[in-house]
């Protein structure tokens, strides 16, 4: 029983890690505050990290839980803080859409669940690579995509000019 | 149940439950961050399909997302925090007063 197990680990983690994130994902929609949404969502980026680093790719673990937890969230957090929690958009969950919002979500939740469990068999029962090292996808990184990875740069520097901008034109009204 | 198949319906999963997000909740942050669970669907579904093949291009997108999301929510924080200082409420439901 303990052999089957443990050599069935990592299927049996995988298994673990998706049940926890889609459970925090699942606890986003119903939580009221806004503070407990935010750490039902770095729960479930930390699960899909530990998903990651159960498929080989460590990397994109670690820069999940780096740049998602470390940056993201941390600062999504802190706003979270900042703001007012007497605020009648924390009280009232849910907006007019519900009922809109969650006949889309079993539309698009049916057309996806029918896509991956019967258009998907041929491709998926060829899986049997190990993955990737960090390597290989150094080398396509910055030898096949090194202009969207320039690009990302020229992103970057538009978002800090954008969000300066943004606060300045905010302040000038106040002022 | 197939590898490739739970992840993959985990990743449709977190995508439709943050599409549901932003269109039910009733808070600017709140939607943000439902904004947040879709992309990550997205990611997991392109590290499935990379793992999949075995070719990194499915990383180095998942690597662009990382730049792009972080980018998003660098603007889109300094916006929410002026429209709350400007009406004093998180509810999208009262901007709808700006046209177009």
């Amino acid at each position: 029983m303990i052999d089957t197990l443990l050599a069935n680990l990592d299927t049996l983690l995988l298994y673990v890690f998706a049940l926890c994130a889609f459970a925090g994902a699942a606890l986003m929609i119903v939580l009221r505050q806004p503070m407990r949404v935010a750490l039902a969502l770095i729960s479930t980026m930390i699960f899909l990290g530990g998903i990651y680093g159960l498929l080989g790719v460590h990397f994109i673990a670690a820069f999940q839980v780096l740049i998602y937890v470390g940056a993201v969230m941390v600062f999504m957090v802190y706003v979270i803080m900042l703001l007012d929690v007497r605020d009648p958009a924390v009280r009232r969950r849910y907006s007019k859409l519900l009922l809109p919002g969650l006949v889309a979500f079993a539309l698009l939740i049916g057309v996806l669940a029918y896509a991956v469990w019967n258009a998907l068999p041929a491709a998926s029962r060829t899986a049997g690579s190990e993955g990737f090292g960090l390597q290989l996808f150094a080398t396509t990184f910055l030898n096949a995509y090194w202009l969207h990875f320039e690009l990302t740069s020229v992103l970057l520097l538009a978002a800090v000019v954008a969000a300066i901008a943004v606060i300045r034109a905010g302040a000038r009204r106040d002022g | 149940m197939d590898k490739v198949q739970l992840l993959l319906t985990l990743a449709a999963a977190l995508f439709a439950l943050g599409l549901l997000g932003v269109t039910v909740r009733r808070n600017l942050l709140v939607m943000l961050m439902c904004m947040e669970l879709a992309l990550n669907g997205a990611n997991l579904a392109l590290v499935t399909f990379a793992h999949q093949m075995g070719e990194a291009v499915g990383a180095v997108l998942v690597f662009l997302i990382f730049v792009v999301a972080a980018a998003e929510i660098a603007i889109a924080i300094p916006i929410v925090l002026l429209l709350v200082r400007r009406k004093r409420t998180l509810d999208p439901g009262a901007y709808s007063d700006l046209r177009g």
